[in-house]
């Protein structure tokens, strides 16, 4: 871990020079979430910044991950699941809740990285094409400049230019993590979901994966679920800390961390419980 | 005292564990002995075959007639009518039964599903004979209606029958493996918009390619030896061709037609049944083999 006082010195300097308030990329408003008839998260308000990093904080089974698959309608797979309330992306408006909605359309805006490196049974090649397929583009030509585009974003490039048609699952699991985020962004979606991307990785792929979500904040706007948080800390511009379903508390990450102004989340950075 | 108890029910549960051991020992070791026995006698009766007819005339002669006064042993027309009964039962197994496993993992209702495998594996509990005659009395002659030059005997019907029969085997463990397929997998393909059709194809079903090809290759086995069906419904006359609009003898057939009769015990002819068991045995080690090499290929990669 000899790398994470160096981003964390970064990123101070990076968090206090963004003080000035950022345009919101998605507005929350009200938003509760049922799975069937016990209520997960209660009026949830809040708005993410554009080209920012906001991460999700709190206690197991407060809620920030349900909220993080609101944002990309995955609760819209399993059965009984139901959503009130709002989440509007700017700048065209789009209430991604709202009935009228092809929650094929949200996903497709919405990148997501997951708990566990997930790549497909295919080749490295075909992992990064596969959201780009998806979105109707086949010309061989067109697909290398982009899988070689998100590649070298997601700092990967270098390690697998000379075997992009062997199976992906060859690769080591930060190497995999890495993969999945440019499997992610390689259809430039406006936000990426990172779900606790680091915590099956080992701690040098872990500041891999931290420094590479610094630098994709200059392209897209990301949300991310930790319950690390000095990684929280380390990487994100805005904080929210949720219990128990509610969002207690959200606002500056340099703010929240050293002058927090509800007691829960005084309570929770200082490790009383959680 | 407690403790001494305690020991002796320690003793007892040693005692206990090393009976087991033996036990479950013995039962590993009776089914590879099994295995043997079948090798040993297949070797033991077929070699005085081999010692009489050259290796060479197995796949030099162009008839099967070894009852003849002027025997001919060309296991190419028995082996004719097994592969072509075989590969017939396959495009109808194969195809069928991975479509039923992709919807039955991923697009049956929970209780559809749990209603219709029972069901499905009922159809591999129907005794082999009844779908040999439903072959020979029922489907033959609606084959016969949509063309009339089938004869009474076709290695299309017993075929088709015979994919029917093992339809179950694909679907079972197909559906089994394309299950077992992480969600995390499948979530990740729906994050980036795809489909539910396009998840089951494009992520599932290589992702479950390992165990669908142990499907297949179980598929495959079941189909070279099955006896019955293909003794009823395919004829027992052994031909050289690969149409399967004609009737012809499989291996497994003419071992039932040679068995059946009175064959002196040690003559050539009882002793060529041995021969072509040790053929087919020879071909189903080889599916095996290569299903396991394809297995473990493909484990590799998921």
């Amino acid at each position: 871990m000899s790398v994470a006082p160096e981003i964390a010195g970064r990123d101070e300097s990076e968090a206090s020079a963004s003080d000035t308030k950022a345009l919101p990329k998605v507005q929350i408003h009200g938003l509760n979430f049922f799975y069937g008839t016990n209520q997960v998260l209660r009026s949830v308000t809040m708005d993410v910044p554009a080209l920012k990093v906001t991460a999700l904080i709190g206690p197991s089974g407060c809620g920030k991950t349900t909220l993080l698959r609101c944002m990309n309608r995955m609760h819209d797979l399993y059965l009984g699941n139901r959503y009130e309330g709002s989440i509007v992306v700017q700048p065209d408006g789009t209430d991604i809740l709202d009935a009228s909605v092809d929650p094929i359309q949200v996903r497709m805006r919405f990148g997501m990285v997951f708990q566990k490196p997930n790549p497909f049974p295919k080749s490295i090649y075909e992992n990064v094409a596969y959201g780009l397929r998806l979105q109707g583009m086949n010309r061989r030509k067109e697909l290398d400049e982009k899988v070689e585009k998100a590649l070298r974003e997601a700092a990967l490039w270098e390690e697998v230019k000379s075997r992009l048609h062997q199976m992906a699952h060859n690769l080591s699991g930060g190497q995999q993590q890495r993969l999945c985020i440019a499997r992610a962004i390689a259809t430039d979606p406006d936000v990426v979901l990172f779900d606790e991307p680091t915590s099956a990785l080992d701690p040098i792929a872990t500041s891999k994966i931290e420094e590479l979500i610094v630098e994709l904040k200059k392209r897209v706007t990301v949300m991310i679920v930790t319950h690390n948080l000095q990684q929280a800390g380390r990487i994100s511009d805005m904080t929210a800390f949720m219990y128990l379903g509610e969002l207690i508390e959200f606002g500056d990450t340099n703010r929240m961390f050293t002058n927090p102004a509800k007691p829960q989340t005084e309570d929770y950075i200082s490790g009383r419980f959680g | 005292m407690g403790s001494s108890r305690s020991a002796s029910s320690r003793r007892l549960d040693q005692g206990l564990e090393s009976v087991m051991v033996w036990v479950l020992r013995a039962g590993g070791w009776a089914s590879v002995l099994v295995t043997f026995g079948i090798v040993i006698t297949l070797v033991k009766e077929s070699w005085p075959f081999f010692q009489a007819v050259p290796f060479v005339r197995l796949f030099t002669d162009t008839m099967w007639t070894p009852l003849f006064s002027e025997p001919q042993y060309g296991i190419g027309a028995l082996l004719a009518g097994t592969l072509v009964t075989t590969g017939v039962a396959l495009l109808v197994a194969i195809p069928l039964g991975t479509i039923l496993a992709i919807y039955l993992s991923e697009f049956a209702e929970p209780q559809f599903r749990d209603w219709v495998k029972p069901m499905l594996e009922l159809l591999s509990a129907v005794p082999t004979v009844v779908y040999g005659y439903f072959a020979l009395l029922t489907l033959t002659p609606l084959l016969q209606k949509i063309y009339p030059d089938l004869p009474q005997f076709s290695m299309l019907s017993a075929g088709m029958i015979m994919g029917i029969m093992i339809v179950p085997y694909v679907t079972s463990l197909g559906e089994d493996a394309m299950r077992s397929v992480p969600m995390l997998l499948r979530e990740g393909a729906y994050a980036l918009g795809d489909g539910k059709l396009g998840v089951a194809l494009r992520v599932v079903f290589p992702g479950a390619f390992s165990g669908l090809a142990a499907a297949y290759v179980l598929a495959i086995s079941r189909a070279v030896g099955e006896t019955m069906i293909v003794a009823i419904a395919a004829g027992l006359q052994p031909r050289m061709t690969v149409n399967p609009l004609e009737s012809a003898a499989t291996v497994t057939a003419f071992i039932v037609q040679v068995s059946l009769g009175d064959l002196p015990h040690g003559s050539i002819g009882y002793q060529s049944i041995f021969a072509a068991g040790a053929v087919l045995f020879l071909m189903t080690l080889g599916f095996n083999l290569a299903g396991h090499a394809l297995r473990r290929r493909f484990h590799r990669a998921t």
